[in-house]
Formats: structure tokens, sequence, C-alpha cells
């Protein structure tokens, strides 16, 4: 089975390769036979990947000690869940994920492009091909994941014990899509640039899946926010560490594309910053890859350093990237230019939302860089963290966020700035309201975190203006207003859903930021600790084991006003023996949108026992609202005129109504 | 508005966001990111008292002391000097006599160090680069030790 996996590994490489080459000589020499050749392949390639997958995960399942990989990064005792997330908790074993997805889009591609122009389907895929198949050479080259070792250890090296959890059996997968995604969105740029001609119909091709990637990558980064927040024990949901920074500077491209690729479909105007940028942001996934995948940090997710492996992404890095970017430059002055708009426009507020994106991206883009740059120059070892992003990132997103509710009520070709204003006044009242009563009521609350949250509520509250605006709120009666808010097209809700989710997310932060509250103790069983309201008595430590592992179980009590118990919170230190490694478990309690969170600490020579407790108030909508704009995302993704593929399909009939129950 | 003008103004303005990121950037890069020195290094550098830095090492053998609550004393060492560090929260699983740490924070008057985060390895066949680094170049550290 592991021979034969690594067989169909090879095989996928080789079928990439012809992916890359037959299309593209076809599109080129006018050959439909060469050109029709990409669709299934692809597939076909896609299926070997899938079961490539398989064997490996198989390999892990069952404990096969023999492979070096699962060696390294599992244990029979094991729970099979951790088993088998294990397969991509390693380097190997997630670069063969990260294929898998990449010819899983392009299978889509093949699959769900049939109404696309034959050269530009047959162009896409062998970019998708040419992509595909440097990942396979590196993949068989640096990291095979079915290395042998022989003779075979009788049992494994464990899965590193942070990572055995749940959360990272949907981040990396979760990541990924999004990530990978948007290579679907780069191949139909280098595409389009081949070919030298691009249109509107080429943006409502690429908008789909650029839908697709970004509702993917929110989740991935949401997911992966709130593992660390949990797992790590620290309490902090975002650190800005490189890693993290990663997998946000394609979001914050992708949001970007997201909406310039709606100006383009619109408008047909700024086609070629819209290609440019369904190119940037790819090439900083690919960039994200190569820091995370090459070792030049370290983190959680360096989970090995090889030089080589670096020196190969960086080739990977340098060959797409450039190639691109020069194929951009050659071509570029051969499409034709956009048509006009007037700044006050839907068309301008969406170039300012780039405006602001691309250089909130630029910002992170340079924190990230700068101190490997300098390091590599001067040797010097900087640190660039929260302080650094507070100071340039965040002056640029404030400004787009206050402006974020007027571009959806702003007409397209010529706007007006005052009757959008007007229509906005409740929802400016209530943001006032909101900052005045924070500034007011609240214990503690300082100005910014009142304006904080004043802005929150602005976003969330503009989000319901535009859909009450659109059902036509204060000018029709009740029944026709509901009427026509059913009727709105899926994407006007798409659009509000992922504004309210940005509300709420904020709302999340400036709520944990500004108004939690944290407490360290030493305390003996007995001991009660209050902090924000909330009396926590600690029962005592309980020694307890699991699978493979042995803990201590923090109990603690959760007590009523009248000293009763209302509930309980546990917090654990693992002992995991196989990596000698300790990892505490922290002990969470949701209360409403807010959580309490307890840490615990070592154990001291007189059997107390620090603890670290904090009070987080709404910080379940940090990431609660990641989960609204993906869920304004699926649901513009349900528009029909967006449905991936869909363009053509309005002309067919629509199926005839079965009639044999009628009589 | 005529194709050039438009052309102009998102160029203008594009520019100008430019000009206010970079602005931006060249500040926080001056005052907010913190330098990472060992010990032995601190002399030459001249860290003044209040600035934030990153100090790494390797926690010295019998130096932890737990004080009050959970206030922990420790120094770190490149093995050719050390520095006392003050740190009061709970400390990383993995931080131990003689591994290697990076502490973050500032100098009090009195030379204390006063960390407010400390970072440890995450398992057992990891050492903080930089702290790697250093020591490597401080001639102390072989390279077997990492495995």
């Amino acid at each position: 089975m592991v021979e034969t996996g690594h067989f169909a590994l090879v095989l996928s490489f080789a079928l990439a390769l012809v992916q890359t080459l037959v299309p593209l000589f076809g599109a080129r020499t006018g050959n439909p036979r060469m050109m029709a050749v990409g669709g299934p392949v692809a597939v076909t390639g896609f299926a070997l990947t899938a079961f490539s997958f398989a064997a490996l995960a198989t390999a892990y399942a069952s404990s096969d000690f023999s492979v070096a990989s699962v060696w390294e990064n599992s244990h029979s005792l094991q729970p099979l869940i951790y088993k088998i997330t294990g397969t991509w908790g390693n380097h190997e074993g997630s670069m063969l994920l990260w294929v898998l997805i990449l010819t899983f889009f392009g299978a889509l591609v093949a699959v769900f492009g049939g109404n696309l122009p034959a050269t530009l389907r047959a162009n896409v895929l062998a970019v998708q091909g040419a992509i595909g198949a440097t990942f396979f050479l590196f993949i068989l080259t640096t990291s095979n994941p079915f290395a042998r070792l022989n003779p075979a250890p009788i049992e494994g090296r464990d899965l590193n014990p942070i990572l055995q959890d749940l959360g990272l059996a949907v981040h990396p997968p979760l990541l990924y899509l999004g990530y990978v995604g948007f290579s679907i969105c780069f191949s139909f740029s280098v595409a389009a640039l081949i070919e030298g001609r691009i249109d509107a119909s080429w943006a409502r091709w690429v908008r789909p899946w650029t839908l697709v990637a970004w509702m993917f990558l929110t989740g991935g980064i949401a997911m992966g926010s709130y593992w660390a927040y949990y797992e790590l024990g620290w309490g902090g949901f975002w650190f800005w560490d490189p890693v993290e920074n990663a997998s946000f500077m394609p979001w914050l491209a992708g949001t970007a594309l997201l909406h310039s690729a709606i100006v383009m479909e619109k408008r047909s105007a700024l086609k070629i910053w819209t290609l440019l940028l369904a190119i940037l942001t790819f090439s900083l996934s690919l960039l994200g890859t190569f820091l995370v995948r090459s070792g030049v940090l370290t983190s959680v997710h360096a989970f090995a350093t090889d030089p080589t492996r670096g020196v190969f992404i960086l080739c990977i890095l340098t060959l797409f990237i450039g190639g691109s970017l020069a194929l951009f430059a050659l071509r570029s002055s051969r499409l034709t230019a956009g048509g006009l708009f007037h700044p006050i426009s839907r068309e301008g507020a969406l170039v300012l939302n780039n405006l602001f994106l691309t250089t909130a991206t630029a910002t992170v883009l340079v924190g990230t860089l700068y101190p490997l740059a300098l390091e590599a120059v001067t040797g010097d070892k900087i640190s660039v963290g929260a302080p650094f992003f507070d100071l340039t990132f965040g002056p640029l997103m404030l400004p787009l966020l206050a402006i974020v509710p007027f571009g959806p009520l702003l007409a397209w070709k010529r706007g007006d700035v005052f009757a959008a204003a007007q229509r906005l006044m409740a929802a400016f009242a209530l943001a006032l309201a909101a900052v005045l009563v924070t500034a007011l009521f609240v214990d503690g609350a300082s100005v910014f975190a009142a304006l904080g949250v004043g802005l929150a509520v602005w976003l969330v509250c503009g989000a319901l203006t535009d859909l009450a605006v659109k059902s036509g709120a204060g000018s029709v009666a009740p029944a026709i207003m509901l009427r026509r808010f059913a009727g709105l097209p899926r994407s006007v809700f798409g659009t509000a859903l992922a504004h309210l989710g940005l509300g709420l997310t904020l709302l999340g932060i400036v709520g944990t930021l500004s108004f939690g509250a944290e407490k360290i103790l030493s305390m003996r069983a007995g001991e009660t600790i209050e902090l924000s309201g909330h009396t926590l008595r600690f029962e005592g430590l309980y020694p307890a084991q699991g699978p493979n592992y042995s803990e201590d179980r923090g109990r603690f009590a959760l007590l009523g006003a009248d000293g009763s118990t209302i509930s309980e919170i546990t917090s654990a230190k693992r002992f995991y023996p196989v990596r000698q490694m300790t990892t505490t478990e922290s002990g969470i309690k949701t209360i409403g949108f807010s959580q309490l969170y307890l840490s615990l600490g070592d154990e001291a020579t007189d059997g107390s026992v620090v603890v670290r407790l904090w009070w987080k108030p709404l910080v379940t909508l940090i990431w609660g609202g990641g989960l609204v704009m993906m869920a304004g995302a699926a649901m513009s993704l349900m528009d029909r005129r967006l449905r991936v593929g869909a363009p053509s399909r309005r002309r067919k009939p629509t199926g005839a109504v079965p009639s044999a129950g009628l009589p | 508005m005529t194709r050039k003008q438009k052309r102009l103004s998102v160029i203008v303005a594009g520019l100008a966001f430019l000009g206010a990121a970079t602005g931006l950037t060249f500040y926080a890069l001056g005052q907010k990111a913190s330098y990472f020195y060992m010990p032995a290094d601190l002399t030459a550098a001249s860290v003044q008292p209040g600035q934030r830095i990153r100090l790494g090492g390797l926690v010295e053998k019998g130096t932890i002391q737990r004080g009050q609550g959970a206030t922990v004393a420790f120094s770190v060492t490149d093995t050719q000097k050390s520095v006392k560090v003050m740190y009061t929260g709970i400390l990383p699983d993995l931080f131990r006599e003689q591994q290697g740490v990076i502490t973050e924070g500032s100098f009090g008057p009195d030379g204390v160090f006063v960390a407010d985060s400390v970072l440890a390895k995450h398992d057992e066949s990891y050492m903080p680069k930089e702290v790697a680094d250093g020591l490597k170049a401080k001639g102390v550290w072989q390279e077997s030790k990492s495995e």
C-alpha cells in the first residue's frame, strides 16, 4: 500500500507535466484535441493524489512504523483520531495535503469548467498543472512521505502533543483550501495574460473561486486563532507571529481581490488591477508556504529544518512570482483598459477599499520580512510584534472600517454621499449611543475602547441598514418590504453578512482587549479567587491517566452569589512520556459571549499551585464574526449569477415538471 | 473626468497611501521593534533602562528562585556573563534549568531585567533559533546538542 501510494505520487507528477505541456501547446496551435487533454488528466491526477494521500493516512491509522514519517509523528497508544490527523501534522504529510487540494481545485475546473472558452480552460489547467508539477517534484525529491525505515522500529516517537487536538484536524485543511484555492485565480490570470484577452465574463468565472478560497481561508485563520487561544494556554487570540501573518496576508489581498472583481464584473473597469491582485494573492500564499515550510522561522509550524527544502521552495517562489509578474509586465498593455467612473460611486468606494487593503497588506509584509532581511544583511536580530502592527496596520484599518457602511449604499457610476449618509443616520445614532453608554457606564473604559465599541456597532448597524434600504424600508408598506427583503439577491445578503461579521469580530477584539481582566495567584486547595464578579474555588489537584499521557487535573468550582457551586472548570498539566513534554490544558467556561479562561502553572514545593485566570468579555465574537463572514461568502456563492460555472445554465430549460402523479 | 485625470487621481491617491504607510512603517520600526541580545552583548550595546529588548540564553543552573506568589527570579546566561531576570506569571511548560529561553522586557534602574514574557522551546529538539545562533557564535554550542 505504501509503495503503491508512492508510485501514485510519481504518476501524479508525470500527469501534472502532461497537464502543463499538452493543453498549453494545443492552445497555442489551436488544436482542440490537445486542449481537451487537460480535463481528464486533471481529474485522473486528482484521483491518484487522493489515492496516495489515502495510502499515507492508512499507514498512519495502522501505525506502520516502517514508514519514517509515521515513526517520527505517531505512536501506537495515540487515539485513532489523532493518528489520522497526524497524517498532516508534519511537514511531509502537510505538503501532500497541499498538492491534494491543488489537484482537487484543478479537477473542479475540469469538471465544472465545461462552459469556459476552450483555450482559456486549456491554459488555466496548464498553469494549474505547472504549479502541481513543481510541488510534486518538491515532495518527491526533498520531502518524501513514503520513505521507509529498515529495520522498522517497534514504537513511534509520538505526535507533538500540542498538535494532538481536534483544532488541528480542522485548521490545516481549511487553511489550505483557502491558500491553494487562490491558485485558481492565479491560473485564470496567467491564462488571460497568455491569451492577451480579458473581459467581464472572466471576472464572473473568477469571482466564485475567489469567494470559495476566501471563505475557507477565513475559516482556517479563525480556527487557527481559536486553537492557539485554548491550546497554548496564554489566552491570546492573535500574536502577530510571522506564521500567522503568512496566512493573514493572502486573506487581506484576497479580500481586496474579492472587491475589485465586483467592479470588473459589473463595470468592466479595474481589469488589469484585478488581474495583478489575483497574481499577488496567490504569490502571498506561496510566500506563506515558503515562510512556514522552509524553516526560516522557528515555530510550531516548522516541523523540521532542512535547508534544501527552503531553497527548493524559494526556487518555486521565484519561478511563479517572477514568471507571472514578467508575463504581466509584457502582456498587460495588450489588455484593453476599463471603463470610466466618477470617484464618488460604488466603484470609487471599492477602489478606496483596495487602496487601504493593499497598503495594509504591504505593512504586514514589511513587518514579517524586515526582521529576516535585517538579520541576513546586518546580523542584528529584532522582533517585530504587536506594538509595530498597532502603529502601522491599525491606523490603516480604522478609516477603512469607518467607511465600510457607505460602500454598498452608493450607486454605481455616480453616487451620492449625502443620500447615503442620510440613510445611515440611524446606524450613526446607535453607534454614538454605544460610544456614550460605554464611556459613561462601563467601568474603566478608555476613550479608545468606547470608540472601538462604537465602530463595531456602526459596522453591524451599517450592514443592517443596507438590507433595510434595499428592501425599501420607510418608503413601502411592511408587507411589500418583507417580500422585497426575501427577494433580494443572495449576494446582497452575502455583503451584509460579511460586513456584519467584521463588526462582530471587531467587537470581540475591543471587548477582550479593553475590558478583560487577569489575575495570577498562588493557590491551595479550598482557597477562592475572585475576578470581574466571578468567584472560583480551587478544589484540588487530581491525577488522571489518558491513553498516551498522564495529567494533574486542577478542579475549580464556579460559585454562585450564595456560595453554591454552579459549574466546574478543569485545567490540567499533561505529561506525555514519549516526548518528555508537558502541556497545559486550559479550562474554559463560556458565559454568554464571554469566557472565563483558566490556566494552571507549576506546583510549588509547599503544595500550592500558580493559577492564572482571565476574564475575556465578548471573546467568542472574534471567531463567531469569522463564522458570519464565512456564511456571507457562502450566501454570495448561492447567488445564481455566481454559482460555480453557472453562467450559461440560465439559458437551459428549467427541466420538465414530472407530471406522472397528476391526473 | 477624462481617463487621464481619473488615472492620475488614482495614482496620486495610491502614492499618498504608500507615502503614509511608509512613514508609519519607518517610524514604527524605529520605535517598536525590539532587539535581541545575549547577556555578553549587553555591555557593548549600551541598553538603556526601560528600553524594550529580548534577552536570550540558557537558564543558569541553581538560580531559579520562586518568590512571593507567582514571581520567579532566575539568571539567563550565555556561559560568559549572566543577567538576573524577574518574571511574574506562569512559566512555559518547558522552562527548566539549562534550557534555552527568550525573555522579553526591559531593565529596571537596579540592573535587574524585568520580563513580561518568557518563551521556552516547544519540544525537546527545539532551541530558540536566536539562542542557538548566539551560542554557536560564542563557540559553546555543539551541533549534536540539538539532536
